[in-house]
């Protein structure tokens, strides 16, 4: 199977797809976008988050098949080539990345998060970011470093 | 494996009809589980997303009729009025993640008895219109679930959507977990009240080979509401009558034991939150 | 010159960013822009060009003899270059941290249920996978051995030469039969927790075109790995050469081989890269777990609230293989009774072999079990006594000059007592009325199982404690190559260890030393490989010790050097080249002066030196169980605020505050992720977690029904972080890994029982358990 769509604002496509392949497996491996991370493929971790049609979608529960000519953005597409996002400063800052698993995906939901609530609560965090497991900070600075990108994001200009 | 993908409803028929084997898959979030973890190798996949149909919903004949394919997501945000059982019980299902893409379809699709959708569909009366191109039929969703993960689906059919009435009163959904996010129900808990036909719906899940209706507690609580005219009066219940309607819904369950809890637990929860989720009922309607 | 190995990806080769931070500062990890970016080369991430796919038979029975194996069918499906079995192991069949009995590929039977049969090599790794589904294996199923007392008792089968008992210790410390006041008992259950590392095990194994290989590999541990490798491969260890790939998460389950031997082996046979990844189902059976335990306690006490004995007999079923078993039950006894002073004790502790999953290394290591046991009965005694639980352990708190019921000597800081009153007097979290809090902040959660119905408040103390670095004389060091040189005009140094980064913080720390060693403000730390000596394990809280150690070490030695050439170029002007010393790229005098800068100093010279630390050496235990055999000890307290739903039996934790001696904080920011990430492991395993085994059988192996903590779950923790020094340890620091993971959960235990009144026994709690059924 043949596969086309857009990713991180370019067209890239793949032959031979086996039609059982998720889009996590096809970014991961055929397109060598590594970026979303395969730690449960069950849809339990998140750490695959990446947005599809715009919405915030777990890569391992979606067939690369169903994402055929659609537009999809990954952690690789967040940021300009060589610069970070504020979202990825403030994990860096804050502590929230240990071993960083978790963390592509954590930011993505988080970019997903701030887009739609720009100054989120605390439990408005921890509803949103319910999805992303991560097994080495305890969360905490994570939660610090939504706060602090928002923060951020907010007041720039 | 061979991949399809109709772009209309008339057309994704035709492929169901000449490939009966085909696994249909909407977000996805049960197949690729399956897929991921080796469980199930389809000849043929029949991918819905395309058939712009299923994922519409609009008001018909005073009921809301809702496509297959909407997302637990837009339940929430662009039902969360109409239907605020269901849209509760999809605020418990997984991850936002999750919530974007699952689809009360594929929760019918799966029939698990675990499906946080199907107690509040109990509960609400829903019926299930499923389609082929012989034709379309709408089933009750009582009468949907036939055992564990078995639906009332032939060959050929596919689920277009459900059908259900705007609440016309207070609903509540409740489940049972051991994490604060993120679980698949030990129990869970629909209630609907409906103070204009002033009748009691109810939905058990993950307590029994399918999801339940406790239907002796439903008629309980509806005669003991109507016999002391609660409804008009706004009174509250005697404890014995909430006591006595969560031990017909703890009743009504057929609970096993199994990884997630056991039955005994389920019973237990279930009359817990057949009370609580009574009380809560009844304190926003007679709040209104 | 050594260069970093690149490692083999699709991505921009592996730049790290340079360290400009010393010792005592916050700062940022140098990997940290590439795991934010994505970029960062996980060992799942690795590709080379015609990679092959590696898949591993697995057996479905917890106890079988194999009679035979036929790979004909599979050999000859789609895409499939290469089906292994033990008939095609060139060299020793059997592997092991501690005793070498796990089999690489089963031979004559299967021990447990997920024990690698057969291998598989195709280019995709479903076709990997559909072959491996088609190799026939005839096995004779046997009656598994499930019960460790049953082990014990030596009936059932025996599964290893030498029967079940894989380890027995006892510890006989004072008066064996001290009569007590107040006595009280009580049986303690853990279940089985996982590691639930997020990165899976994986790795790729590329042949050198010459006989040898190249591994790059998500481990704890390169030339344990290497050695254990070279054996198996019946290769000498130079040409076994293993790299290290990024770790997602580690916590001991990588401490034991997985799939390295299987890729090395099917890559040397192909002639082609081979990578294994495994999914998170097979990583459950892929990996050990901690030591599921029944524990029985009896604590006897003076009326005044003085221990005057405890004892103990403790079963940790060590599953089919010994993995480290053996050491563990060492610490699950050593540490038994806790943090606290008892002059007669009585601790027998056995680890047995059985058909369960195997089980080993997990963070806390051995003294985790413990601590629910004795955390449980210190609340107990306080309660016989009428005694406040925290009052009760301040009277017994260890002391310096106080002894492990092992007999070591408690020596340096002991502040126990100090932990305990720090977390008693931090402020409660404000109760506001259950009713009026969002869902979230209740038992249950969106799920909307309460609006405050049944939630009662408890508050629990616990504290525990565990050794730092190996014990029982095993041998422990790490290597490090520190060289400095100039780089672009500038002076830079680089680290060389093979020590290896799981998340900790490792890399960062090594640069930090060799920045405030160096006086150097660009320090670079080389990815990890076996071309330097070894760094030992990154586990029992060793690494910032040990290696941080040897860095420090090297770094002097490169000092020196450095000084002594700027003494034999400039002339040791009228002797005060004693008191020079470096500083911002500079070598000054005592006074702060410039003597020379560094760049002009060293000009084309590079000085490099190589160094192993050695921290004192520990002993073995004798046969009454006594002996130095520990290194250093830390010490945490917690303390856990719960809500608890009552009539639901659900759990909310509301909560956690620790204090913890760290001796000296290398990286603060570190520390405090240690001691929030450590607790979230210890929440998990009080309420949540566990590996449910049946008849030998995995019932939950996903991440859908083995459950740990989501951030909704986890609340925000407390800590006050201690830094008392030791005399013994580089910079006075002391391991911060595992004690976090240690008293947290007795703490989120004890809070359960004040919130409901009842005697929790079982750990995780269940909700039956909270509800009499
Ligand atoms: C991490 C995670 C958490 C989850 N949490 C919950 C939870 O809390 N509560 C819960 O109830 N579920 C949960 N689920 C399960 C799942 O999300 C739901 O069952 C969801 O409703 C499935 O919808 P889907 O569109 O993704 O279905 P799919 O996976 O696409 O399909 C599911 C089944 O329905 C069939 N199907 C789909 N659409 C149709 C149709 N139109 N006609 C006929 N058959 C159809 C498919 O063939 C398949 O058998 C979770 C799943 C994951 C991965
Ligand atoms: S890998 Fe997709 S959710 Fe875990
Ligand atoms: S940082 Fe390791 S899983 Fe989150």
């Amino acid at each position: 199977m043949r596969i086309s769509c857009r990713v991180n604002g370019e067209v890239r496509e793949a032959d031979q797809v086996w039609p059982g392949e998720s889009l996590l497996w096809f970014l991961r491996e055929r397109l060598g976008l590594p970026g979303a991370k395969n730690a449960c493929e069950q849809g339990e971790c998140g750490s695959c988050s990446i947005y599809l049609e715009g919405n915030l979608v777990c890569a391992c529960l979606v067939l690369a098949g169903q994402a055929q000519n659609r537009d999809i953005v990954t952690v690789e597409g967040l940021a300009e080539p060589g610069a970070l996002h504020p979202i990825q400063a403030a994990f860096l800052e804050t502590g929230a990345v240990q071993c960083g698993f978790c963390t592509p995906g954590l930011i993505v939901a988080t970019h997903d998060l701030l887009r739609r609530n720009p100054e989120p609560s605390d439990a408005q965090i921890k509803e949103a970011l319910a999805g992303n497991l991560c097994r080495c900070t305890g969360y905490a600075k994570i939660i610090a470093a939504v706060h602090l990108a928002a923060g951020r994001l907010v007041s720039a200009p | 494996m061979e991949f399809l993908q109709p772009t209309s409803w008339r057309e994704a028929l035709e492929m169901k009809t000449a490939r009966a084997e085909a696994l249909p898959i909407a977000g996805g979030t049960d197949v690729l589980v399956d897929l991921n973890f080796d469980r199930h190798r389809p000849e043929v996949i029949l991918d819905l997303n395309r058939v712009a149909e299923l994922s519409e919903w609009q008001p018909a004949n005073g009921r809301l009729r809702v496509g297959a394919g909407v997302s637990y997501s837009r339940i929430i945000t662009e039902l969360g009025q109409r239907l605020p059982g269901l849209a509760m019980a999809s605020r418990s299902v997984g991850s936002p993640q999750i919530r974007n893409r699952g689809t009360v379809g594929g929760n019918l699709g799966s029939a698990s008895p675990a499906g946080d959708a199907h107690p509040a569909l109990l509960a609400a009366g829903a019926s299930i219109e499923v389609t082929s191109l012989r034709g379309s039929r709408e089933i009750p969703v009582d009468e949907f679930f036939l055992g564990p993960k078995r639906n009332a689906l032939k060959p050929d059919e596919l689920i277009a959507g459900f059908w259900l009435r705007p609440a016309p009163g207070p609903q509540q959904f409740a489940k049972v977990g051991t994490r604060n996010a993120m679980v698949i129900a030990v129990c869970s808990f629909g209630l609907a009240l409906d103070p204009e036909q002033q009748t009691v719906g109810t939905g058990i899940g993950s307590a029994g080979p399918t999801p339940l209706r406790a239907g002796e507690a439903e008629r309980f609580l509806a005669e003991a509401l109507g016999e002391g005219d609660h409804w008009r009066s706004g009174q509250p219940l005697p404890e014995s009558a909430r006591e006595r309607f969560g031990e017909l819904v703890a009743r009504a369950a057929r609970p096993i034991d199994d990884v997630r809890g056991t039955a005994a637990y389920r019973r237990r929860a279930l009359a817990v939150l057949a009370r609580r989720t009574f009380a809560w009922a009844w304190q926003e309607y007679t709040a209104q | 010159m050594i260069e970093a190995r690149p490692l083999p990806t699709r991505q921009r080769p592996l730049a790290q960013s340079a360290i400009t931070g010393g010792i005592g500062e916050s700062v940022k990890r140098p990997e940290g822009v590439l795991k934010v970016s994505g970029d960062f080369p996980y060992s799942s991430d690795l590709w080379a060009e015609g990679m092959l796919w590696g898949s591993t038979l697995r057996s479905p029975h917890p106890y079988a003899r194999i009679r035979a194996i036929d790979t004909t069918e599979a050999a000859t499906m789609p895409g499939v270059h290469l089906v292994l079995t033990h008939a095609d192991l060139p060299g020793r069949k059997v592997y092991g941290l501690e005793i070498a009995d796990q089999p690489v590929l089963a031979f004559d039977c299967v021990r447990y249920e997920g024990e690698a049969v057969a291998l598989v090599a195709a280019e995709h790794p479903e076709q990997a996978r559909r072959a491996a589904a088609k190799v026939k294996v005839d096995y004779e199923v046997l009656e598994p051995l499930t019960d460790p007392e049953l082990a014990i008792s030596g009936e059932g089968p025996s599964l290893h030469e030498g029967g079940n008992i894989l380890r027995r210790l006892r510890i006989e410390h004072g008066d064996q039969n001290a009569p007590a006041e107040v006595v009280v008992s009580g049986e303690y259950v853990i279940g089985m927790q996982d590691q639930a590392p997020l990165g899976p095990e994986s790795g790729l194994a590329v042949p050198d075109g010459e006989g040898g290989v190249d591994l790059y590999i998500a481990t704890q541990w390169l030339h344990v790995d290497r050695d254990q490798l070279a054996a198996v491969l019946a290769l000498p260890p130079e040409r076994v050469r293993l790299t290290l790939a990024g770790v997602g998460g580690a916590f001991g389950g990588r401490e034991d081989l997985s799939m390295q031997a299987h890729a090395c082996l099917l890559a040397l046979r192909t002639g082609r890269p081979v990578k294994i990844v495994y999914g998170r189902q097979e990583s459950f059976v892929g990996h050990v777990h901690r030591h599921p335990g029944r524990l029985r306690y009896e604590h006897g006490a003076d009326s005044n609230g003085k221990l005057v004995y405890v004892k103990a007999s403790i079963v940790l079923d060590g599953g089919a293989y010994a993995s480290s078993s053996t050491a563990v039950i060492s610490n699950a006894c050593s540490f038994a009774s806790g943090p606290y002073a008892v002059p007669n004790a009585t601790i027998e502790g056995w680890v047995v072999y059985t058909n369960n999953p195997p089980c080993g290394a997990m963070r806390g290591f051995g003294s985790v079990q413990n601590c629910f046991a004795h955390e449980a009965q210190m609340d107990k005694l306080a309660q016989a006594l009428g005694l406040d639980p925290v009052e009760l352990r301040l009277r017994n708190a260890f002391q310096t000059g106080d002894s492990l019921v092992t007999g070591q000597p408690l020596e340096g800081s002991i502040p126990v007592a100090e932990l305990l009153r720090r977390v008693f007097s931090m402020p409660l979290p404000e109760t506001t009325d259950a009713s009026r809090r969002d869902l979230r902040e209740l038992p249950g959660g969106v799920s909307n199982t309460t609006h405050g119905e049944g939630v009662r408040r408890g508050v629990g103390y616990a504290a525990g404690f565990k050794n730092v670095g190996y014990s029982e004389g095993f041998p422990d060091y790490s290597t490090a190559r520190v060289t400095l040189r100039v780089v672009e005009g500038r002076s830079q140094a680089e680290v060389h260890t093979a020590s290896v980064e799981v998340g900790q913080g490792l890399v960062t720390i090594q640069g930090q030393i060799a920045r405030t060693e160096l006086g150097v403000s660009q320090v670079v730390v080389l990815n990890a490989d076996t071309r330097v000596g070894s760094g030992g394990s990154s586990s029992a809280s060793r690494q910032t010790y040990i290696t941080g150690g040897a860095v420090k070490t090297a770094c002097e030695a490169v000092r020196e050097r450095v000084l002594e050439m700027a003494r034999s170029e400039l002339g040791d002007r009228a002797g005060r080249g004693e008191t020079w010393r470096l500083a911002d790229d500079r070598l000054v005098d005592a006074s702060g002066r410039t003597v020379i800068d560094l760049v002009t100093l060293l000009g084309d010279e590079v000085v490099s030196e190589e160094r192993e630390y050695r921290p004192r050496p520990t002993e073995p235990l004798d046969e009454r169980g006594q002996g130095n055999a520990h290194l250093q000890l830390a010490f945490a307290a917690h303390r856990a605020v719960v809500d608890v739903d009552v009539e639901l039996g659900l759990v909310h934790v509301v909560e956690l505050a620790t204090a913890q001696d760290v001796g000296k904080a290398i990286n603060p920011q570190a520390v405090e992720g240690q001691l929030e990430g450590g607790a979230a492991q210890g929440l998990g395993l009080a309420i949540m977690e566990q590996v449910l085994v049946t008849d030998g059988k995995i019932l939950n192996p996903s991440f859908t029904d083995y459950l740990i903590p989501t951030i909704l779950d986890m609340p925000p923790v407390r800590m006050e972080v201690l830094e008392l020094g030791d005399p013994l340890s580089p910079y006075g620091l002391k391991g911060v890994g595992e004690p976090p993971a240690i008293s947290s959960g007795p703490a989120v235990l004890a809070a359960i029982r004040a919130a409901t009144g009842r005697e929790v026994s079982h750990v995780p709690v269940r909700p039956d358990d909270l509800l009499d059924l």
